[in-house]
Formats: structure tokens, C-alpha cells, sequence
């Protein structure tokens, strides 16, 4: 079977859309309510759904996520729960999912039994914030055998990183947008035409940014730059507000940037 | 071949894509200035002049009587300037962050030595200095906060996590990757992503060298064992390092079981700890069976940590050193014997290599010789250790 992010870009690009991946951390509040949340999304305009792995120390990660995790793991949410939860997913979707999560996650549980267990649910993919390009052979045989992606990160400090870790990247290319760790910011300052030039220039895979992107209008733009945008922490917020109640008004605001993504 | 910055299978480059430019930088300054003549002429005048180096190996003689066994020297990391080994490697990463132009120093503090020594250097080279500290730490340790602050430091308090040294390593992280620019992380411990691990211990093996030099000058021949506290270890790696290659030598690290390593409040790494990756390196770690780092305990904040430098996990893992687990009761009675026996207050961190060592110097011949690293001062303990003893002092 085709790996359903590589499908996905494909159907965006013959619609000339950009792709819409958000992001939510599993068990806040509780995993029942993170279900409800990541159809929701599907259903408002999400290309993409990364479901986040709660870790006790998110270094990567601002206050936001950071308290969202805490409130996850106050009741114990672990691996094995969230391979059950996208498994009750996949009856209601067959958009992709990728999981968000730290290396110790991955390698504790046993990286071979990890992979096998993602293709096993059919997670699409996994993003590793602290498994920078160089270190990548923790997971690349098992991620190369499952055929679940590894999706690597490029940073406005990468620069001439770019092209390496692009020549090697599969599925999508995670743009960092900021220096920093994750959290809505009222302005990105990134030269992506410059940033990104190293892209131009070859046949990679597509390329979405996040990190810092709050509403619709912040998403058009960033979206420009590439072949989509990633939001997390926006959405966190809402969720940290309204609970169990967010998945409305976390659908929403997907729409909402949805709608702006598309105009 | 061995790939670099490995221990083994121990250490890596374990970080956010956005500091790998910074780190590489950091490398690539390092291996240029570590043999550079200049730099090292720098780096020894700083050493004796102004960190009052080479520290003394001190023949404990009424330790030695008492205890009946091998004969016991005590090295005096204590007596460097800022009381600790810290002032060796912050030195050594200061002088190399001002070679590379940078102007903003950040750094974690557990017990608060590292972050007085930093803040130390700062202003002797004029470097803006930010300190994170776990707000449990600065409540248990506010003598050295008020330090940090005379000395032109900002202490910034962290309350995620458990609000000790592992949260506050979190959030110094988190600034670098905000500022990666302007900031240099200057690590206090053989931890982190390469070339940290190898670059504090080559800043602190000077104790090493001196011990061995000292120790030829005053018995004509190397000791039997050398013991130090290990925490992120770099007090050990440094009084270690230089005995790796002389096999007759027993290398000895004391870390800290808290309450009991069968209890849930111990730091024990390496009693207790399994492998994985965290602040940069794959290194044992106290951890549950989903990788969830655990909450430590210990009743010295500088052996407070879930995990151990890599190099450490090394040593151990070929039988090279061999790591005690020592109570805070041991440690406790330790602290006081020493007190005691010689007039010397050590730290409560130095007190559980003290502990270690009374454990095997007993069993060994008198013509047998321990090194003790004493790698602190044990003023800043004075207040919890007579709270650990149930003595009330008021004036603060």
C-alpha cells in the first residue's frame, strides 16, 4: 500500500491545495476526548493528524505543550494506550497519522517493537524533535522496513544542513519556523526564500512549516513558502480552556484556518 | 572506528536540529583551542591565579589512625575559589565562549555551585550570565541564590517538573535554542550532547594530573584507589581521568541512594538506572518502562539528577570503576565525621565519596594509599544538615 502521506500531497498538489497538519497531545484530557478531537479535525479540514506522545521533560517544547503533557500524564497515558487509540481511529479514518514524540519514548519501548507496532496500527509516520539528522540510525533500518516515515526537521539556523537532511527525508520536511520550541508567536521572522532556496533545486519531498503558527491568516502566509503549514500549540491552548468541551471549538478553529488556507 | 563523541555506546548528539549548528560550532571551536598554546598558557594562569590551583593533597593522618586501614589523602577541590572543582570547567568553557565571541553565558544549577562559579567568571570576564535553578533547589540552597545575585547573575526559578536540576538542564536547553546566536551553554557536568561530556572532562582532569603528580612527590608511587561523589560526575571524570590507563588503580564512585535505593526516593543511577536518551546523550537514566524520566531523590541537590555522564556509564559498564550507592544517613555521618576528625566541613555532595571510601579503607592493609576527591565546601550544607539532625538555628 502507498504510504498515506505521500498520497496526500499528491491529491493536495492535483487540487492545488496546501496541506493543513495539526497537532494535539494524546490524554489531554483524556484519551476518549483526544478521539473525538483528531476526527473532529479530519472532519473540519486536517490533512494530517499528529497525535503527540506525552514525555515527562519536553525539552523542545514552550509552556503549552509542556502543561498539556503534565495534565496527560497525571493519569498515566502511555505508549501502549495510544497505539490502542489510533487502532479505534482507523475504523472512522483513513487520513494520515503520525505520532510526535521524544527519542527516549521510542527507544525505551524497543525501536523495532515501536515500528512494527505503528505499522501494525497504521501510524504513518513519527516526528523525533530530539533526533537530529546525524543521529538518525537509531530508527532509519526499522522506519526504512515498516515503511512508517521518519520525518526530519530543518531549523532557520540549518542552512547548509538543508540540503543534506533534505536529500535523505521522506513523506514531509518539518520546517522549524522560529528559533526557540514550540508556542504561538505574533511574528515569524524567518527569510524562508532564503532558508528554504536549497529546496528549489532539487526533487524533494514537500516541505510544511510550524512552530509558532496561531490563526488562518499566519497559516496563508506560511504556506506560501511551501506545501503546507503544521499547528499545535493553538490548538493545545483550546483545549487547555475548554477540556473535555474543546472539540467543537477546536473544529472551529480548524475550519477557520481551513478557510483561509484555501482562499 | 569508534565514532565520535561515543563513549562506547555512550553520549551522541542527542538535540533539536536548531542548536546542531551551535554544537558544531562548539566542536570546532573546542578542537581548535584545546591544544592551542596560548589558550592552555591562559587557562593555567586562571587556574593558579585566580582559582588558587593547584589544590593540595592532604595527608589525613588522624583519619588514617582512626579508621585503622589504608592511609588517606584527601584532595582539596574544596579550597579552589567559589569552594568547588566547578570554577576548573567553567573557566575552561568561558575562556573558550569569549574566544568565540559570544556574550551571553547561560547555565543549570542543582546545589548552586555550578551557577556561583558561572556567575563567577562572568564577572570576572564581563559576560552577561543567566542562571536556571529548580525553585525546590533555590528554597533548599538560598545562601548560594543570594550569592549568584551579588555577584551580577540573574537566577531565574523553574517550577515545571519536579522544580529541580533536571528541569532546570529543560529549560537552559530551551533558552539556547531561543537564543542560539548570542548565548553560550556552559554545562556544570560531564553531560549533554558531544563535545560536552569530553570538554568538561578535559577541563577538569587537571585533578587527575595533580593528584598523580602529588602522590609521586609524596609516597613515590601511584594510590590504590581513588573515590569521588558522582552526580552528572564530573568531580570523578576529573579525578578519574588521568587513572584510566593504570590498571592497579581502583576508581570509585559514590552516588547517591537518597533514602534507600529500594525506596522510591533515591538518585542511584547506576544501581538502578537503564539505558536511554536524554539532555543530549545515550546514558543510563532512572526511568520507567515507557521512558518516563523519574523523579530523584537525594539530600544533596548536586547528586539530584535522574541520569549520569556518559563516559561514567562506560567505566562501569567495562568493570573500570566501580560506583557505591550511599544513603544520606551515610553521607550524613560521614559529613560529621570528617568535620570531626580533621576540621574539615565538606560538602554533602563530596561526603558521600567520604562515605564510600569508609567503607573499603577498614578492609584495606596500611600499606595501601585512598584518595578521597573532596570536590566541595560543606558551609552552604550547615542549615539542612542540622534540619536533617532536627536542629532548629534561627538567625539566617
Amino acid at each position: 500500500m502507498k504510504n498515506r502521506i505521500d498520497a496526500c500531497f499528491e491529491d493536495l498538489k492535483a487540487q492545488g491545495k496546501k496541506a493543513l497538519v495539526t497537532f494535539v497531545t494524546a490524554g489531554d484530557p483524556d484519551l476518549a476526548t483526544t478521539e473525538k478531537i483528531v476526527l473532529e479535525m479530519f472532519d473540519k479540514g486536517s490533512d494530517i493528524v499528529e497525535i503527540g506522545v506525552p514525555f515527562s521533560d519536553p525539552i523542545a517544547e514552550g509552556g503549552t505543550i509542556q502543561r498539556a503533557s503534565l495534565r496527560s500524564l497525571k493519569h498515566n497515558t502511555n505508549l501502549d494506550q495510544i497505539f490502542e487509540l489510533v487502532s479505534r481511529l482507523r475504523d472512522n479514518t483513513d487520513k494520515p497519522i503520525l505520532l510526535m514524540m521524544y527519542l527516549n519514548t521510542v527507544f525505551r519501548y524497543g525501536t523495532e517493537k515501536f515500528f512494527d507496532n505503528c505499522k501494525n496500527v497504521q501510524i504513518d509516520g513519527v516526528i523525533i524533535p530530539d533526533m537530529p539528522f546525524e543521529e538518525r540510525d537509531e530508527v532509519k533500518e526499522y522506519s526504512e522496513k515498516t515503511g512508517v516515515r521518519a520525518i526530519y526537521l530543518v531549523a532557520p539556523t540549518s542552512k547548509e544542513r538543508v540540503k543534506m537532511i533534505a536529500e535523505e527525508s521522506k513523506g514531509f520536511l518539518y520546517i522549524v519556523s522560529s528559533l526557540g520550541v514550540t508556542g504561538t508567536r505574533k511574528e515569524i521572522s524567518t527569510n524562508f526564500n532564503e532558508l528554504l532556496a536549497p529546496l528549489k533545486e532539487g526533487n524533494y519531498c514537500p516541505a510544511c512549516i510550524g512552530f509558532g503558527i496561531s490563526n488562518g491568516e499566519q497559516a496563508r502566509k506560511m504556506a506560501d513558502y511551501c506545501d503546507g503549514c503544521i499547528i499545535g500549540s493553538a490548538i493545545v491552548n483550546i483545549v487547555e480552556k475548554y477540556g473535555a468541551d474543546s472539540v467543537e471549538p477546536v473544529g472551529e478553529f480548524v475550519a477557520s484556518v481551513r478557510e483561509a488556507l484555501d482562499a | 572506528m569508534e565514532k565520535i563523541g561515543r563513549f562506547g555506546d555512550f553520549g551522541g548528539q542527542y538535540i533539536p536540529e536548531t542548536v546542531m549548528t551551535a554544537v558544531h560550532e562548539l566542536e570546532a571551536a573546542y578542537d581548535k583551542y584545546k591544544d592551542d598554546p596560548e589558550f592552555n598558557r591562559e587557562l593555567r594562569e586562571l587556574y593558579r591565579d585566580y582559582a588558587n590551583r593547584p589544590s593540595m593533597l592532604y595527608y589525613a593522618e588522624k583519619m588514617t589512625k582512626d579508621l585503622g586501614g589504608a592511609k588517606v589523602y584527601i584532595k582539596r577541590e574544596d579550597l579552589n575559589h567559589t569552594g568547588a572543582h566547578k570554577i576548573n570547567n567553567v573557566l575552561g568553557q568561558l575562556l573558550l565562549a569569549k574566544k568565540m565571541g559570544k556574550k551571553r553565558i547561560i547555565a543549570e544549577t542543582g546545589a548552586g555551585q555550578h551557577g556561583v562559579a558561572t556567575a563567577t567568571v562572568c564577572a570576572l570576564m564581563g559576560l552577561e550570565c543567566e542562571v536556571y535553578m529548580g525553585s525546590t533547589d533555590m528554597e533548599r540552597q538560598s545562601l548560594n541564590v543570594y550569592r549568584m545575585n551579588l555577584l551580577g547573575a540573574k537566577v531565574t526559578g523553574v517550577d515545571s517538573g519536579t522544580a529541580t536540576l533536571k528541569d532546570a538542564i529543560n529549560e537552559a536547553f530551551r533558552d539556547w535554542c531561543s537564543n542560539i546566536d548570542t548565548t553560550f551553554y556552559c554545562i556544570g557536568s560531564v553531560m549533554g550532547p558531544h563535545p560536552y561530556p569530553t570538554m568538561v572532562r578535559d577541563f577538569q582532569k587537571i585533578i587527575s594530573e595533580e593528584i598523580k603528580a602529588q602522590m609521586l612527590e609524596k609516597e613515590g608511587r601511584l594510590p590504590d584507589a581513588v573515590v569521588a561523589c558522582v552526580g552528572g560526575g564530573s568531580n570523578a571524570m576529573g579525578a578519574f581521568y588521568d587513572f584510566i590507563g593504570d590498571k592497579g588503580v581502583r576508581l570509585i564512585g559514590a552516588e547517591a541512594a537518597g533514602r534507600g535505593v529500594d525506596t522510591p526516593e533515591h538518585a542511584a543511577t547506576i544501581a538502578k538506572g537503564d539505558l536511554g536518551i536524554f539532555h543530549g546523550m545515550k546514558s543510563l537514566f532512572l526511568q520507567n518502562e515507557y521512558g518516563q524520566i523519574d523523579e530523584v531523590y537525594s539530600i544533596s541537590a548536586g547528586l539530584d539528577y535522574p541520569g549520569i555522564g556518559p563516559e561514567h556509564a562506560y567505566l562501569h559498564s567495562i568493570g573500570r570503576a566501580d560506583y557505591f550507592s550511599i544513603t544520606d544517613e551515610e553521607a550524613v555521618q560521614a559529613f560529621e565525621y570528617l568535620s570531626k576528625t580533621e576540621g574539615i566541613i565538606p560538602a554533602i555532595e563530596s561526603s558521600h565519596a567520604v562515605a564510600a571510601a569508609m567503607k573499603i579503607i577498614p578492609e584495606m592493609g596500611k600499606d595501601k594509599i585512598v584518595v578521597i576527591n573532596l570536590s566541595g565546601r560543606g558551609d552552604k550544607d550547615v542549615y539542612s544538615i542540622a534540619r536533617y539532625r532536627g536542629v532548629e538555628l534561627d538567625e539566617k
